[in-house]
């Protein structure tokens, strides 16, 4: 049966028992307008529920009831017994109709035309006479007859009023009948759970059109034998009647039911425990019994929460047909496992986020039919939805077979929206890489279409899926289409849990984020080596970040792991984040029931909740996204939620935090670099520097590297390992040589003095509490590329085409420091302008650029009020300009496209500035030639 | 398993305790605890339950004041250590203290003291306001002292002593 159907039933029988009890009490007190206002929205509802699932004969009659009952409400009929009578034979005629559909899925062939006929009349005459009836007759009698009382109980009086034969049968009988029906059974036959697994029968289809084209044809020939089989068969059809067969409870007891339970499933792990360790016990068979009977009583409770995932795909089918429609696609949606239970609450909870991904998939995922055919597809694209259960957990998956995420799109986009930079992405697996279609403004879709590609919503499906103990990740291969795997708990309540030890204590990790349990030493296949003391695990080709969960605990004593022992990893695996936990020790997994922690403890992001174990003991339990954020700040990793952070923090204005790598070399003086110059810290073996032509070199990644020391001497003929610096464009990499890296810090960078002597040294500044020279990069890429500006420059003559000439203009002095360099090496001659009326002295002189790039808060006239000023009138009416600024609004954005700005660049992101520039400059040109 | 220990209303066992006439004034029952010697109580319709806790789990990251948390009877239950809240030394480890649980919205807390003692009904008008010069800690917790024969008694507010002032 229709669920729809099933729950009209249910909430119409409910009605019309209120109805009935309702009507009397308004024959006693027939001036209470409360009561009548009730009444009447009752029978309203009946109606228009009747009319949204298309069952016209019922439709009517409620009408019909209606139209009487708004009479009363209005006072244009008085309420008297007659007029209640009329209502409850409606009322009774409902019923009968509701038993034939809750029999047959359908209503009954015929008409209520005398029923109808008599309420009508009933109703214009202004209730006056109940022998409208009469009228249906051949004589119309004027006579009023006043109290004709032909009330349903009473038929020797109904008698004397001629009323067709058929009519009593209608009038007279149903009325035990449904008293029977509301009192006399109990009726819980075997047929529910049949029924109910019927009503979620995998074929969604959608309810309103299916339901009235079989309201007409199935029951035609079953109906009249059941009319004509009378109250006797009726009766034995209601037997298995919806209505009786659900009650309805509240969710709050099912909770408290579910937490005894929780707790007796505790108190019998516990128990079991116990017996474990004793032999022969006498308490072993009782035990078992009640291991037994405490895992039935648990799995129907569960089961009174749990509803099959069906009813969160009913909406599906019509949301991907109006799609296919609007988007000219032939999509078929498949739906598989529509019956897997889980629990109400995460079924709600995942409603949403399912509907969103199913839209995309069919959105972004499916190639229109020509394309398809073009690459050799069947024209009909197909989605499919999968839903089943897997080491107590269920898995959905959404699965289409169209062109799948490239990955060049999502790292184009990545860097474009300064996620994470070319070189972390470098070092990421295509997978890896893909799962980036889960963050923020991040929309592979070309086109944005009013159904998706706005770049939300992927964003928000993953974190309504961590909300509630879920993942989700992406398995796409271009060309065949992508999968998306969702893997939730079957129950908020009961987790698995990893049970863990670090510094005596033990702590639970949910099973669900645990991908691995790698057991490191020195003489085992994996093993914890370390960069600068930051330990990483090599797992597998990759460097998996490491968090020593006793250091985030604070259980340790301040020392360091020993990575020369056996430790253990637990691998994790968080959104697109992976990283592992080092552990003292790993004891078994425990089913838990999560709780969650005292007010006191919640400021503590590392924990979830607490637990009571099966020997009685409280354990807290690890939030994995808590560990991440530890990830994040610990700078490593394929991390772009930082770095989008990161972006965030720098849109705080002036006084916006850099992170800055603190290194010690040339002396013990600290020194400093923002670490976003840096690519990549290597370890280089000083007796493997080669000289040539009086540069030092080393061999990199295949490929001459050339190193340079702070004090920009030649490392070459030195010895031992020493930290490197690696700075790198495209096309070029240098290495700095240190002594010893110290600590990577964010904070804002004020440079205290300014140091003009010293070559390669912009100035101090105060980092860590300490004070720390701040080196400026572009004097050692220079050291190191000195002929190669030289080079180009010849390249760019022979070319013709002299460097493009760009106007920095910033107050900043750090900050020109910064970008001057870079923009050098990229090989354009860059002047700088502190502030806008630098800038327009020299359009003033008549200088000529092809690119300004200006920042935007500066003291004085500010970068907006610049480029109004230079698109305004005079030279640099037509000269490129990016905006450069920290506050990357989209306002700010609008704003500065506005006044003239042609890109508009976040500071601190290179790539994205480098990028603008070219694109900038070269659509320039297109323009000139 | 936890020693709990029944709740019994013992009025004149106390050496404390003044004979009352219970038709002069309104009393109020207070179980009472000590800690580091001070006499301490709480009004027993605050108190859920007394017991020596055997197990307390540390919580790490937590605030210096959460002794931990502890199983009872299938409900956890945060620990404060009232010597850390009252900023006193630590007890002796060789000595067992006492878990008081009290509920405060909801929520259930054990309140570890040193000792438990008997449950004094107080005539309500013995009760004083804290002396100004009362220590600024002690200050913030109690509610006013009673005055009994051989010591002082100092009443404690749940909300006070779970309020850290942050």
């Amino acid at each position: 049966m229709d669920d729809l159907l099933v729950e009209f039933l249910t909430e119409t029988g409910e009605s019309l028992d209120q109805l009935d009890m309702e009507l009397v009490k308004l024959e006693q007190d027939p001036n209470d307008p409360g009561l009548l206002g009730n009444i009447f929205r009752l029978v309203h509802t009946i109606k228009g529920t009747c009319g949204f699932l298309g069952l016209p004969r019922l439709e009517s009659v409620a009408h019909a009831g209606e139209n009487i009952l708004g009479k009363f409400r209005d006072g244009e009929i008085t309420v008297n017994e007659d007029g209640v009578t009329l209502i409850l034979e409606c009322l009774d005629q409902i019923k009968e109709l509701l038993a034939i559909l809750e029999d047959t899925e359908a209503e009954p062939e015929g008409n209520d035309a005398e029923l109808i006929k008599r309420l009508n009349a009933f109703a214009d005459s202004g209730g006056t006479s109940m022998s409208d009836a009469e009228s249906a007759a051949p004589e119309p009698e004027p006579e009023p007859e006043p109290e004709p009382a032909p009330a349903a109980n009473e038929p020797d009086e109904f008698g004397f009023v001629p009323v067709p034969a058929d009519q009593t049968g209608v009038d007279v009988a149903p009325e035990p009948a449904a008293e029977e029906d509301e009192h006399g059974f109990v009726p819980v036959p075997a047929g529910q759970t049949g029924q109910e697994a019927e009503a979620v029968a995998p074929e969604p289809a959608p309810p309103p059109e299916p339901a009235p084209a079989a309201a007409e044809k199935k029951p035609a020939a079953k109906t009249p034998a059941k009319r004509a089989g009378g109250d006797g068969d009726k009766q034995g059809a209601k037997d298995g009647g919806v209505a009786n067969q659900t009650i309805r409870v509240h969710v709050g007891l099912l909770e408290d039911l579910m937490t005894s339970v929780s707790e007796l499933v505790l108190s019998r792990n516990q128990l079991l425990q116990m017996v474990r360790h004793m032999e022969d016990s006498e308490f072993a068979a009782p035990l078992q019994r009640l291991n037994h009977i405490t895992t039935e009583l648990q799995e129907s409770v569960m089961k009174t929460r749990m509803q099959p995932i069906g009813n969160a795909w009913a909406k599906l089918p019509r949301i991907v047909r109006d799609l296919a429609l609007e988007l000219d696609k032939k999509i078929e949606l498949k739906m598989v496992g529509a019956d897997t239970e889980l629990d109400r609450q995460v079924l709600e909870l995942i409603k949403d986020p399912l509907t969103h991904m199913v839209r995309n998939s069919a959105d972004h995922g499916l190639e229109s039919p020509a394309d398809r055919v073009a690459a050799g597809k069947p024209e009909t694209g197909v989605v499919t939805l999968r839903a089943f259960h897997e080491g107590g957990q269920i898995i959905i998956q959404i699965k289409d077979d169209g062109n799948g995420v490239s990955v060049e799109r999502v790292r184009a986009k990545v860097l474009e929206n300064g996620l994470a930079t070319e070189s972390q992405l470098d070092t990421m697996s295509d997978d890896q890489i893909q799962q980036y279609i889960f963050n923020a403004g991040l929309s592979t879709a070309t086109a944005v279409t009013n159904v998706s590609g706005r770049g939300v919503g992927m964003d928000v499906v993953r974190t309504n899926i961590e909300k509630i103990g879920g993942t989700v990740e992406m398995k796409s291969i271009e060309g065949t289409g992508s999968t998306f795997t969702i893997k939730i708990p079957l129950t908020l309540a009961i987790v698995q849990a990893l049970i863990v030890e670090v510094g005596g204590e033990r702590f639970a990790m949910p099973q669900i984020s645990v991908i691995e349990l790698v057991r490191a030493s020195p003489r085992s296949e994996h093993r914890i080596e370390k960069v600068n003391e930051t330990p990483v695990l090599r797992l597998r080709d990759r460097l998996l970040p490491l968090i020593t969960l006793s250091a985030a605990l604070n259980l340790d004593d301040g020392k360091p792991i020993d990575a020369d022992s056996e430790l253990f990893i637990i691998v994790v695996n968080v959104g697109a984040q992976r990283f592992g936990v080092i552990v003292d020790r790993v004891f078994d997994t425990e089913e838990i029931v999560v709780k969650p922690t005292s007010p006191i403890l919640r400021n503590i992001t590392l924990f979830s909740g607490n637990t009571i174990l099966g020997d009685g003991s409280v354990v807290m339990i690890l939030d994995p996204n808590g560990l991440s954020g530890l990830v994040g700040d610990m700078q490593m990793g394929e991390d772009a939620d930082t770095d989008g952070k990161q972006l965030q923090k720098d849109v705080a204005g002036e006084d916006v935090a850099v992170s800055m790598l603190l290194f010690e070399a040339a002396g013990d003086e600290p020194k400093a670099v923002p670490l976003s110059l840096i690519s990549r810290l290597e370890e280089v073996d000083l007796a493997k520097v080669e000289s040539s032509s009086g540069l030092s070199v080393i061999q990199y990644r295949g490929e001459l590297m050339p190193l340079v020391l702070v004090d920009g001497s030649n490392p070459y003929g030195g010895s031992g390992i020493k930290p490197v610096l690696v700075f790198a464009d495209e096309q070029h990499k240098m290495g700095l040589v240190v002594d010893q890296i110290n600590d990577i810090v964010e904070e804002v960078l004020n440079i205290e003095y300014a140091t003009d002597k010293t070559p390669g040294f912009i100035g101090g500044a105060l980092l860590d509490g300490r004070t720390h020279t701040v080196l400026d990069i572009a004097h050692f890429l220079n050291l190191a590329y000195g002929d190669w500006y030289g080079a180009h420059a010849t390249a760019s003559e022979s070319a013709t085409k002299p460097s493009p000439r760009v106007l920095l203009v910033d107050d900043s002095q750090f900050f020109r420091n910064l970008v001057q360099p870079l923009l050098r090496i990229e090989g354009y001659d860059v002047e700088v302008a502190e502030n806008v009326s630098e800038a327009l002295a020299r359009r003033d002189r008549g200088q000529e650029f092809d690119l300004i790039i200006s920042d935007i808060e500066m003291p004085g006239a500010d970068g907006f009020e610049f480029a109004r000023e230079c698109r305004g009138r005079g030279p640099w009416q037509r000269t490129p300009m990016i905006a450069l600024s920290a506050y990357a609004t989209p306002e700010n954005f609008d704003m500065g496209r506005s006044v003239g700005f042609d890109d508009f660049v976040a500071k601190f992101d290179r790539d994205t500035l480098m990028s603008a520039i070219s694109k900038t400059i070269a659509s320039k040109e297109e323009v000139a030639a | 398993m936890n020693d709990v220990q029944t709740l019994e209303k013992t009025p004149s066992s106390s050496n404390d305790l003044h004979e009352l006439d219970a038709d002069q004034v309104a009393s109020s029952d207070f179980v009472t605890m000590a800690v580091a010697g001070q006499k301490v109580g709480l009004p027993i319709l605050s108190v859920q339950d007394i017991f020596q806790p055997d197990a307390i789990t540390n919580i790490p990251l937590a605030r210096p004041e959460v002794a931990g948390s502890l199983n009872l009877r299938g409900r956890i239950v945060t620990a404060i250590d009232m010597r850390v809240r009252l900023g006193l030394e630590p007890l002796d480890s060789d000595q067992k203290p006492m878990s008081v649980v009290v509920e405060y919205e909801g929520e259930l807390y054990s309140l570890i003291f040193d000792t438990v003692g008997d449950v004094m009904s107080l005539p309500d008008d013995w009760i004083e306001r804290n002396p100004s010069t009362l220590d600024p800690v002690w200050r913030a917790v109690s509610v006013g002292i009673y005055r009994l024969d051989a010591e002082l008694l100092a009443v404690l507010d749940v909300g006070r002593i779970l309020d850290f002032g942050d």
